[in-house]
């Protein structure tokens, strides 16, 4: 059940654990009823008979109005959440409302009309939103001014409510009068509503995509059959990335299509030449072409290849890890944080404590494998998938095959899972230039193992701590080396001045802690393989490690975990209010029998506040079970409850994923991962019950919430096994580590 | 090789290698795309359809061993999303990306056929072959719970 406790000012909205969860509002779509969502998704849902108000959004004859959604549905909602916030402002009927993506051609044709489409930085809501109401409020004002015209009244007479429009007995709908108001410029564009006036956003509303993910019909963009296509199954060569020199000595030597060529439905096999960057580029590889893919995949599976494996075929995890343990000593460390002197305060301190934390490689593993399909015309040229970045899928496609990109067409499907890795486009330069080698159509899908192999990681990470503890049991000082795999030193290497990635240590350099005396810095120790932003990014990782700390400091001090937290962000009232939240919707307590625990751990990113309470207990012999956790958070405001909740549990498994059991090694150069039974993922029987608070301060404040809710989670499950065990788990993931206790 | 088989109550000739994956033979042969590729090696549940209406994983259930057999699909579950499956989880809201929910629903129908109650433990014990990535997982429970009800 949901309940809305209205403290002060602030909103606290809860929903239930595993019995009830979160009633939906309003009306729910069903797939009798015509789709709110065409199947292809970047295809109008509905006869295209309409009219364009602006860029975003279209009223058909019956009313109908179709939003233009320029983020992609990687499942985070926005093909809900993003209309909300038109209709809200539109004063639409929301039964009347569907959706498609908005267009990346347009958009590069038209100077960017829609401003940001490359989904990330939890942004869709945060940093969109503004200018969707504008775009609701503009539309709205343009209908008023139509209809007071026609009417000889002014615009101010005229209401908007539910798609019509009134002013004394005169009435009229919002369709009748759509292709006057797409004549009319306003002279003053409308001031948007402020987040009191919202009578719609801030409501539970069933998803619009919901009807097409219940029978099989969202297309995603492995489902894309176009007339005439081929399949292609690639692999690139076994060892991925490296610098321009290694892959100039990692080469395709030779493959025997002889072998194969006689199999049923074998078309072709083509050498794929490396094009681009080392990292998002196309690699060494081959493509084989069948009339099916698992025709494809089995041919190239047995097509014999021989690979030059170049300088990197000599690197491995453990070489790796030692290399940035190593580096934790080593002078010329960039300088990112100094507040006062903690060197200093932590060598007159009380007590000093110290832990070096690590954490590995992870793999984005989205359930629907990489793919994309190409078809290459005389004149234009067609991309399919599922892109995180539809308008840098443009531009690689382009780059690729040479042609101008306003002659480049993407058509972005569902999203079979993102979580950064569908921003990367290497697999649509991939396919771009497999379509071009085979000369037909091609759908591109990579095996499990190639999508692990080819994998573009979550960093990893090493990080050492000292701190200073007073004679009061508070800190002192805290002082921070990181030693990071660095994703800005690839992709934008004049983002990284002096040897630092302020990105790279977010969470450590962003602390809020109150702590007299902090200093943080970094070395970059990066190897071949690519790494690309990952669920929120850097705190992915780092959280971890400082929130492990942070309890490390507090114990030291004699400090109940919790309270140490509540007094150290004391001027901070986001913080206050989610500590405090809770704190009371935990039950929270460190006096729990030996072999339970509870642990805590706080994080922002992306302007959201969210701070976690994990459950576990461990047997003897040091089996883990996460048993619940507690989620209070702050992102300012909401637009979907329902679909906010969904994101906090969704991004807690993740987090509780990478905590536990994720890991990404390298042996010869190469990731040894390949499927789920070598990488696994949370699975029903490893689920802890979740409950969410949103702790809400309001006012300026719109922070992100596909990611946020993650980072807490590893800290918080390693702080509750402390707890319970006595025992301080100090890297990732805690699989490796013996919890047995006695 | 011509193979004839019945999905959805149609018949289908399909040319294929007999050993070829189900998984490969409804997707690419007959076009049924609902039915999703995750892992190949039976790890992930994505591929879930019902023979005889009994859950299987397609990518490792050869054609050939399902000639004769009734295989259903999500696109087959119900014509009209009325599955009380379908409409627990349209309800609740559960799909995120959406890629693993065929499977989930289809596994999930295949439990509820066979136990029209079942508890939090036999839905962890059921349900734990089919991974989603979107960590939907609470809300499956909840849903399944509800189909339950419905049913
Ligand atoms: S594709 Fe069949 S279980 Fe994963
Ligand atoms: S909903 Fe995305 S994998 Fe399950």
């Amino acid at each position: 059940m949901t309940h809305l406790d209205i403290t002060r000012r602030n909103f606290i909205v809860s929903t239930a654990a595993a019995g009830g969860g979160m009633m939906l509002g309003f009306y729910l779509p069903s797939a009798a009823q015509a789709a709110n969502i065409a199947n292809n998704p970047w295809e109008r849902p509905t006869a295209k008979d309409g009219q364009e108000i602006n860029a975003w959004l279209v009223i058909d004859p019956d009313g109908t109005v179709t939003v233009r959604v320029a983020q992609s549905e990687m499942g985070e909602g926005i093909f809900t959440s993003l209309p909300m916030i038109v209709a809200e402002e539109l004063q639409a009927d929301w039964k009347a409302i569907k959706a498609e993506y908005a267009d990346a051609n347009r958009h590069i044709k038209n100077n960017n009309v829609y401003q940001r489409m490359s989904t990330g930085g939890s942004g869709a809501v945060r940093l969109s939103r503004v200018y969707l109401q504008q775009a609701g409020a503009s539309a709205r004002e343009r209908l008023k001014e139509a209809a007071a015209k026609d009417w000889g009244v002014t615009r101010a007479d005229v209401a908007a409510k539910d798609s019509v429009l009134t002013s004394g007995t005169k009435r009229g709908t919002y369709a009748e009068f759509a292709t006057k108001a797409a004549q009319i410029t306003l002279d003053k564009e409308p001031a948007i509503k402020i987040p009191d006036q919202y009578t719609f956003m801030g409501t539970s509303v069933a998803r619009l995509d919901t009807p097409l993910k219940v029978n099989g019909t969202a297309t995603f963009g492995i489902d894309v059959r176009l007339p005439g296509m081929v399949y292609a199954a690639v692999m690139a060569h076994p060892i991925p990335g490296g610098d321009a020199g290694t892959r100039a000595q990692r080469t395709l030597k030779s493959f025997d299509f002889n072998a194969i060529k006689a199999r049923p439905g074998v078309i072709g096999a083509y050498e794929l030449k490396p094009q681009g960057d080392t990292t998002s580029g196309v690699q060494p590889g081959v493509a084989v072409v069948a009339d099916t893919w698992y025709r494809a995949k089995t041919a190239l599976g047995l097509m014999p290849i021989q690979w030059e494996m170049g300088p990197d075929v000599a690197i491995n995890s453990n070489g790796l890890f030692d290399r940035m343990r190593k580096a934790l000593t080593e002078p010329g460390a960039a300088v990112s944080r100094k507040d006062g002197d903690a060197e200093g305060a932590i060598a007159k301190a009380a007590k000093k404590i110290e832990g070096v934390y690590e954490s590995p490689y992870v793999a984005h593993a989205c359930m629907e494998p990489m793919n994309c399909t190409v078809a290459i015309t005389n004149d234009r040229v067609d991309v399919y998938g599922g892109f995180q970045n539809p308008p840098g899928a443009l531009s690689v496609v382009a780059d690729n095959l040479g042609v101008q990109p306003n002659n480049v067409y993407t058509h972005t499907t569902f999203l079979g899972g993102g979580f950064g890795r569908r921003s990367r486009n290497d697999e649509v330069r991939q396919a771009a230039a497999v379509a071009k080698l085979a000369g037909k159509p091609v759908k591109m899908v990579w095996t499990r193992e190639e999508d692990f192999r080819q994998g573009t990681h979550r960093p990893m990470a090493v990080t050492k701590f000292q701190a200073g503890i007073g004679a009061d049991g508070m800190p002192t000082g805290l002082w921070i080396r990181s030693v990071q795999h660095s994703i800005t030193a690839h992709s934008r290497p004049e983002a990284v001045v002096n040897g630092l990635d302020n990105g790279a240590i977010e969470g450590f350099r962003t602390n809020v802690y109150n702590i007299p005396n902090q200093y943080v810095d970094m070395h970059i120790r990066n190897s071949h393989i690519p790494v690309h932003f990952y669920r929120s990014v850097a705190v992915s990782q780092n959280i971890f490690q400082i929130e492990s700390f942070i309890d490390e400091m507090a114990q030291a001090g004699g400090k109940d975990p919790m309270q140490y937290r509540i007094d150290l962000t004391k001027d901070l009232p986001d913080y206050q209010l989610v500590l405090k939240t809770l704190k009371e919707k935990s039950g929270w307590t460190t006096n729990l029998p030996k072999g339970t625990g509870m642990g805590i751990g706080l994080s922002v990113a992306f302007g959201t506040v969210v701070a976690q309470a994990a459950t576990v207990s461990v047997t003897r012999r040091g089996a883990l079970t996460v048993e619940k956790i507690v989620c209070a958070l702050d992102c300012g405001h909401l637009v979907n409850p329902s679909i906010a909740e969904a994101q906090v549990q969704s991004s807690i498994v993740m987090g509780l994923g990478d905590a536990t059991i994720h890991e990404i090694t390298v042996d010869k150069g190469q990731v040894v991962q390949g499927n789920f039974d070598t990488f696994p993922i949370i699975r029903m029987n490893q689920m802890p019950i979740i409950e969410t608070h949103f702790a809400l301060t309001g006012g300026d404040k719109w922070g992100g919430m596909g990611e946020p809710a993650l980072p807490p989670t590893a800290a918080a499950v390693a702080n509750a096994i402390f707890y319970a065990t006595g025992k301080r788990v100090r890297s990732m993931p805690f699989s490796h580590t013996d919890l047995s206790w006695s | 090789m011509a193979l004839n088989l019945t999905v959805n109550g149609k018949a289908y000739s399909v040319d294929v290698e007999p050993e070829t994956p189900l998984l490969w033979v409804i997707r690419d042969s007959i076009g049924l795309t609902g039915t999703k590729f995750g892992c190949g090696i039976a790890k992930c549940g994505a591929c879930t359809v019902h023979i005889d209406g009994a859950a299987a994983k397609s990518c490792n259930t050869a054609a050939s061993a399902a000639v004769g057999k009734a295989i259903t699909t999500i696109e087959g579950l119900s014509a009209d999303s009325k599955h009380p499956v379908q409409v627990a989880w349209t309800e609740i809201d559960v799909p995120q990306c959406g890629y693993c929910q065929s499977g989930q629903i289809m596994a999930a129908a295949a439990l509820l056929s066979k136990n029209k109650r079942p508890t939090d433990a036999d839905i962890d014990a059921e349900m734990s072959d089919n991974v989603c990535r979107c960590g939907t997982y609470q809300r499956i429970r909840q849903a399944i719970h509800r189909a339950s009800e419905l049913a």
